[in-house]
C-alpha cells in the first residue's frame, strides 16, 4: 500500500511537471514566441479562440500566477484548445483520432521485442561463451545504435521501393473505408508491418543483452547451484528457476526504456507518414500550431507517465518483496 | 601487494591504491581486444573530424557536380540531386556531429555526475527532491521534449543542440551515480575524509569519484551516443539550420530529396552505417570495461561452462 501511494505521488508529481514545463517554456524562450504566434493567429480566428490563446501562451495582463492556474484548470477540464492547422477542430479530437495508432505500432512492437529479446538472451546465457554468445550482443550492438529513422529508411527502400512488397507511406490504403471491416483492418496490418518491424529492431537488442546479464548472475545464485545439485533437469533449471528471477530487472527496464522507445516511434512515423501522435507533433510543428504542438507533448510524456505507473503496479505483483519491504523505490 | 588489500579496506589516504588500482585497469583495457576494436573504430572518425579540412576535396554546398551520381572514383559516395559531393559533406558532417556528441555528452555526464552525486551524499530531503526531479526527466519522452524546445527556438546549429541535448538528457547519469555514491558514502575511506575535516564538495570530487571511474567511462560513452542520435533525430525531423552540415542534415536532405524513391542509396546509407559504428565502437569499449571491472561477467573459468557440456540438448 505504501509503495502504491508512493508511485502514485510521482505519477502526480510528474503529469504536474510535464504540465508546468509546456506552461514555463514559451515564456522562457529568447525573442518571445508567444508574439508571433499571436500576431500570425490575429484575424484567422474567432474572439473567443483568440482569448484562449492568449491565456494559453501568456498574453494577458494578468499576474504570472493567475495565468498559471486558468492554465492548468483547461488542462484538467480537456481543454487543450483549437488546432490552427484544422481550424477549427480541437487538439483533444486530433489526439483521440492520432493516438490509438501509436499506441498499436509501439505496443505490438514493443511486446514482440520483450519476448524475442528474452527468450534469445536466456538462450546465450545458458549456453555462455558459444558462438552465438559471442556474435549476437556485438551484433546487436550494431542494430541497437542505428537511429529509427535510419531503420526506417533501409526498411522502405529495400522492402517498399525495390522488392515492392509492403506499402510505403500512411497507416492503410486510401481505397479502403475507415470503420470496423475487413479490407480496413487487413490494410492497417499491412501497413503496419514496416513501422513495427523499425521499432523491433531498434528494441530487441536491449532486451537480449539485458536478459543475458541477468541471467548470468542468477545462474551464479547459490540456489541455482543447489537446484542443480539436487538434479533439475537442464530445462527446468533454466526456465523456471534462473530466467524466472532474471525476468525481474527486465520489467524495470520496460519503464526506463519506454521514453526511448517513444521517441524512436516519432521518428518511424515521420518517416512512413504513419498518422499517430508523433508525425501530428511534426506536423503541428512545421505549421507552428502551437496549441497542438502542446498538447501532443502532454499526450505524448502523459501516456509515458502512465504507462510507467502500470509497469511499476506491475512489478508489485511480480515481486513480493516490494510490497512488504517497502524500503525501496 | 599490500595496496590490492588496501584499496579495498579503504584506507585514510586513498590517493595511491585507487591511482594504481586504475592504472592495472587501464592496462587490461587497452589490452583487452574489444577494447582494440573498440578503439579503432572510434580512432577512425575521429580521423575524419579532426582532418576534415584536408579529406574534403570540394565545398559541401556547392551544386556544381552532375546530380544523383552513384559512387564513383571522383565522387566516393555519390552525388545529391542538386549536385553536391557527398563524401565532402559527410566528412564535414563527421566533424559537427562528433562536436555534438562529445559536447552533449560531456554536458551530460557532468550534469548527471554532480546531481546523482549530490543528491546520493546528502540523502535526506535533497535527495528526496533530486530523486524525483531524476526520475521525471528519466521517463519524460526526451525526442518529444526535444522536440517542443527547438519549436520555440528556430534555426539552431549544431552546436546549440548539442547543449539542448546535454541539459535534458542527464537523467540516467545521475540515476546511476546516485546509486554508486550511496554505496560507497558509509565506506571507512569517507567517513575518514569526513573526520579530518574535508569539504563535501572535495571529498564528492576526490574520494568518491576516484571510486566510479569505469561506470564514469560508461556513461560518458552512452551520453555520447545519445547525443549523436538524438541529434541526427532533431536534423532528420528538420529542426537543425538547414545549411549546417551534420550526418542528421544529410538524412534530412536525403528524405526531402525522395532518395528512397529514386533509388540513391548512396545518400542514406553511410551516415546511417557511420552512427551504427560509432554506436559499436562504444559498445565494444563499454564490454571490455564490463568484463574487466564485474568479475561476474569475466569470461572463462566459471562453473558456467560445466552446464555447457553437462547439457548440450537443452
Amino acid at each position: 500500500m505504501r509503495y502504491f501511494l508512493n508511485r502514485l505521488g510521482f505519477l502526480l508529481i510528474s503529469i504536474w511537471a510535464a504540465i508546468t514545463l509546456n506552461f514555463i517554456l514559451p515564456r522562457m524562450m529568447p525573442g518571445n514566441p508567444a508574439e508571433i504566434i499571436f500576431a500570425k493567429f490575429q484575424g484567422h480566428m474567432q474572439p473567443q479562440a483568440l482569448k484562449a490563446l492568449k491565456l494559453q501562451f501568456g498574453f494577458s495582463h494578468q499576474p504570472l500566477i493567475i495565468q498559471y492556474f486558468q492554465y492548468l484548470g483547461n488542462i484538467l477540464t480537456g481543454h487543450f484548445g483549437l488546432s490552427y492547422t484544422y481550424y477549427p477542430t480541437t487538439v483533444a479530437s486530433i489526439i483521440a483520432n492520432s493516438l490509438p495508432w501509436t499506441v498499436g505500432a509501439v505496443g505490438l512492437a514493443t511486446l514482440i521485442s520483450i519476448l524475442v529479446g528474452t527468450f534469445v538472451g536466456i538462450l546465450i546465457a545458458w549456453r555462455r561463451d558459444g558462438v552465438l554468445d559471442r556474435t549476437i550482443p556485438i551484433i546487436t550492438m550494431f542494430f541497437q545504435s542505428i537511429p529509427y529513422n535510419w531503420s526506417a529508411f533501409m526498411l522502405l527502400f529495400v522492402f517498399g521501393f525495390t522488392l515492392n512488397w509492403l506499402p510505403m507511406y500512411h497507416g492503410y490504403s486510401s481505397s479502403v473505408n475507415p470503420g470496423f471491416n475487413g479490407p480496413f483492418l487487413s490494410s492497417v496490418l499491412y501497413h503496419g508491418v514496416l513501422p513495427v518491424v523499425t521499432i523491433f529492431i531498434s528494441g530487441v537488442s536491449g532486451w537480449i543483452v539485458g536478459m543475458r546479464n541477468n541471467m548470468i548472475n542468477t545462474l551464479g545464485e547459490d540456489y541455482v547451484v543447489f537446484a542443480e545439485a539436487k538434479g533439475i533437469s537442464g530445462r527446468r533449471l533454466m526456465f523456471s528457476y534462473a530466467a524466472r528471477n532474471a525476468l525481474l530487472p527486465q520489467v524495470t527496464g520496460l519503464a526506463i526504456a519506454l521514453s526511448s522507445i517513444v521517441s524512436g516511434s516519432i521518428l518511424m512515423e515521420q518517416v512512413f507518414s504513419y498518422p499517430g501522435i508523433g508525425f501530428q507533433l511534426n506536423t503541428a510543428v512545421s505549421n507552428e500550431d502551437y496549441p497542438m504542438i502542446q498538447g501532443m507533448f502532454l499526450i505524448i510524456a502523459l501516456s509515458v507517465l502512465i504507462a510507467n505507473f502500470i509497469v511499476d503496479m506491475l512489478y508489485v505483483r511480480l515481486d513480493p518483496r516490494v510490497r512488504t519491504g517497502g524500503a525501496s523505490s | 601487494m599490500t595496496t590490492g588489500v588496501a584499496a579495498e579496506k579503504g584506507p585514510v589516504m586513498t590517493g595511491n591504491p585507487v591511482r594504481r588500482k586504475r592504472f592495472r585497469t587501464l592496462r587490461a583495457f587497452v589490452k583487452n581486444p574489444r577494447a582494440i576494436a573498440g578503439m579503432m573504430i572510434l580512432g577512425l572518425f575521429a580521423g575524419l573530424a579532426i582532418f576534415a579540412p584536408l579529406l574534403a576535396r570540394y565545398n559541401p554546398q556547392a551544386s556544381v557536380f552532375l546530380p544523383m551520381q552513384p559512387p564513383s572514383a571522383a565522387h566516393w559516395f555519390g552525388t545529391t540531386n542538386t549536385g553536391q559531393d557527398l563524401f565532402s559533406q559527410f566528412v564535414w558532417g563527421t566533424q559537427a556531429t562528433m562536436m555534438v556528441g562529445i559536447g552533449g555528452g560531456l554536458i551530460m555526464t557532468v550534469l548527471g555526475v554532480t546531481i546523482g552525486m549530490y543528491a546520493g551524499y546528502k540523502g535526506g530531503t535533497v535527495d528526496a527532491i533530486l530523486n524525483v526531479l531524476t526520475n521525471i526527466f528519466l521517463v519524460l519522452p526526451t525526442l518529444a521534449l526535444l522536440i517542443v524546445i527547438e519549436s520555440y527556438i528556430r534555426n539552431t546549429t549544431p552546436l546549440i543542440n548539442g547543449l539542448i541535448i546535454g541539459l535534458t538528457g542527464w537523467a540516467w547519469g545521475a540515476r546511476v551515480f546516485r546509486v554508486q555514491t550511496m554505496s560507497l558514502v558509509g565506506r571507512d575511506f569517507v567517513v575518514a575524509a569526513k573526520l579530518s575535516g574535508q569539504s563535501d564538495l572535495r571529498i564528492m570530487f576526490t574520494e568518491i569519484l576516484p571510486n566510479t571511474y569505469s561506470i564514469l567511462a560508461s556513461n560518458l560513452m552512452y551520453s555520447c551516443l545519445g547525443s549523436i542520435l538524438a541529434e541526427a533525430g532533431l536534423a532528420y525531423l528538420g529542426y537543425e539550420n538547414v545549411n549546417a552540415n551534420s550526418w542528421g542534415t544529410i538524412l534530412y536532405w536525403a528524405s526531402s530529396g525522395n532518395a528512397m524513391l529514386t533509388g540513391a542509396w548512396w545518400w542514406f546509407v553511410p551516415p546511417g552505417i557511420a552512427i551504427a559504428l560509432v554506436g559499436m565502437s562504444f559498445a565494444l569499449m563499454n564490454f571490455a570495461i564490463d568484463q574487466i571491472t564485474n568479475p561476474r561477467l569475466k569470461s572463462g573459468k566459471r562453473r558456467r561452462k560445466r552446464h555447457v557440456t553437462a547439457t548440450p540438448s537443452a
